[in-house]
């Protein structure tokens, strides 16, 4: 009974393994259209997929800047040294801040002269213009941007501060932009998958139509739809695995092209960074992703058209 | 084997092929359903292979009726049926040794069966030394020869034949009708139409007329 049992498992994996080279065989007879579709599946893969490369490289430089939420508090002039110290108490206390730093405004000074080279000048003003200031780290990275901006308004309405100021403003913007592209990618993703979807359909409805003859040859010598599916499901299999591995090959080749110059740039800012490829991944996902689609696509032409083929 | 019982046809065209036709084939009997064209034989036998089925009145074939069958059972219940057509119904990208293995395939029986099996039955039809070719190759007779292969090498105990000889002159006619005689010889229950009454009326079988979608006046119902 077992023995029997595994017989079956076997010959039935031996005909699946029949109908899969078999379709295969049947895309290879007609090398130019099949290439045709694939470079299609390809070129529809690829391009959201070099997008999110593009986009997690972006990620990866931005995100170096841990301290993105690092705020400074321009003190008011007229504060003597005791009031300063006593605000830096009652501000450690609060919620959600960290590590609260103090520079006098003589120490603002040091720093700025040493920065601008400006010396000379600082030198002819009578007095010194530039404020004591407080810098503040959160009591962790990455709080909610509502937090941060409910902590700014707080310390904004404090009488000693004249101004509170959300240092990385600027890497926040870019992460919103980034997390706006990031949308717009998946979105472009979607769609372009969606194409995918229909090329695959269209494919396999057309060699549906082709095959009208032969499938219902089939059907009178007893075949059932599961049987006449099979091969045109592996035909959707192996568009979307090649297409994958297609759109893999595209992009390595348009990132071998780009990050020549990419480093170019990056070394022209005195940066180290060169692109990541994330090739194994995509190695990975690509063909992945395609073989889902194909397959999908096949079995939803192949429900559509099948039914209505009967001998007549 | 194939009964009919007060069965009639009417397609969507409201033309009514088949009316109030009854009839019965024993297990293993050879015969021939003749009439002009038009006369209702190829809905007759797509009545018996369901790629029809009857307005009214009850089909049985093989002990199964053929209105209860349901959509999905139809695959199997065909197994048990060989047909040959008149315009042969091969597959032409594929060789003679796999269009006559296609019931085979379609069975999932294993690959040395099918080697084993596939090669008897072209053997029958005398075109064992064809078996790598394209049917397109063939000539008509060997096409229909090949057809017949296909037919039979699931061993079913049913053979319906549509007009097989229609395309073929005399000789090979002959040949072809003797071939379904050796199939009968070893039981299988043989169906025939055709129009070719010069060919039949010497052979030594019934014959079931049709004249208009009924049974032809002059017809003995067993």
């Amino acid at each position: 009974m077992k023995k029997r049992f595994s017989l079956n498992v076997k010959s039935y994996l031996l005909r699946h393994l029949q109908v899969m080279l078999f379709s295969l065989g049947r895309l290879w007879r007609q090398p130019f259209s099949s290439l045709m579709t694939v470079a299609v599946i390809g070129f529809a893969l690829a391009l959201p997929a070099g997008l999110f490369v593009l986009l997690q490289n972006v990620n990866h430089v931005s995100g170096e800047w841990d301290d993105a939420s690092q705020i400074s508090l321009f003190l008011e002039q007229d504060l003597s040294e005791k009031q300063i110290q006593q605000l830096q108490k009652k501000i450690v206390t609060w919620p959600n801040v960290g590590e609260v730093n103090y520079q006098t405004a003589a120490q603002s000074l040091d720093e700025f002269r040493t920065l601008s080279g400006l010396g000379s000048l600082l030198d002819s003003l009578p007095d010194n213009p530039l404020p004591a200031v407080m810098t503040l780290f959160p009591a962790e990275n990455n709080l909610p941007d509502d937090v941060i901006q409910s902590l700014l308004h707080d310390l904004s309405a404090l009488p000693e501060v004249a101004q509170a100021q959300l240092d990385m403003a600027w890497l926040q913007r870019l992460r919103s932009i980034n997390k706006l592209l990031e949308r717009g990618i998946s979105l472009l993703g979607l769609l372009l998958s969606l194409s995918v979807l229909l090329v695959i359909g269209n494919t396999i409805r057309l060699s549906i139509l082709n095959r009208q003859s032969e499938i219902k040859v089939m059907k009178l010598v007893g075949a059932t739809d599961r049987f006449i599916r099979r091969p045109f499901l592996y035909t959707g299999f192996w568009y979307g695995f090649i297409g994958g591995l297609f759109a893999w090959g595209t992009l390595l080749l348009v990132l071998s092209l780009l990050s020549q110059p990419i480093q170019h740039l990056a070394s022209l800012y005195g940066s180290e960074f060169s692109l990541q490829w994330f090739a194994g991944l995509l190695f990975f996902y690509l063909p992945l992703v395609g073989i889902f689609l194909g397959i999908f696509g096949a079995w939803l032409a192949v429900g559509r058209h099948l039914h209505a083929i009967e001998p007549n | 084997m194939i009964q009919f019982m007060d069965v009639y046809k009417r397609y969507a065209n409201r033309h009514e092929a088949l009316s109030g036709l009854s009839f019965e084939l024993q297990k293993g009997e050879m015969a021939f359903l003749t009439g002009h064209s038009g006369a209702g034989k190829s809905t007759l036998l797509k009545l018996i292979a369901l790629i029809e089925r009857s307005t009214h009145g009850q089909v049985f074939v093989n002990d199964q009726n053929l209105s209860r069958l349901s959509k999905s059972k139809i695959p199997y219940y065909r197994r048990q049926i060989g047909l040959v057509f008149q315009d042969h119904n091969l597959l032409h990208d594929r060789t003679v040794f796999d269009n006559v293995a296609l019931p085979l395939v379609i069975e999932g029986e294993n690959h040395r069966e099918i080697g084993r099996r596939v090669r008897a039955s072209l053997d029958k039809v005398g075109l064992l030394s064809k078996e790598r070719q394209l049917p397109i190759a063939l000539s008509g007779g060997e096409q229909q020869r090949v057809g017949i292969a296909r037919a039979v090498v699931s061993r079913p105990p049913i053979l319906l034949a549509d007009e097989p000889t229609g395309n073929l002159d005399p000789d090979l006619s002959r040949d072809i009708m003797q071939l379904f005689e050796q199939f009968n010889q070893v039981g299988v229950t043989v169906f025939i139409a055709t129009h070719d009454l010069e060919l039949v009326k010497a052979m030594p079988y019934r014959h079931i007329a049709l004249e208009g979608g009924r049974l032809a006046p002059s017809q003995t119902q067993p």
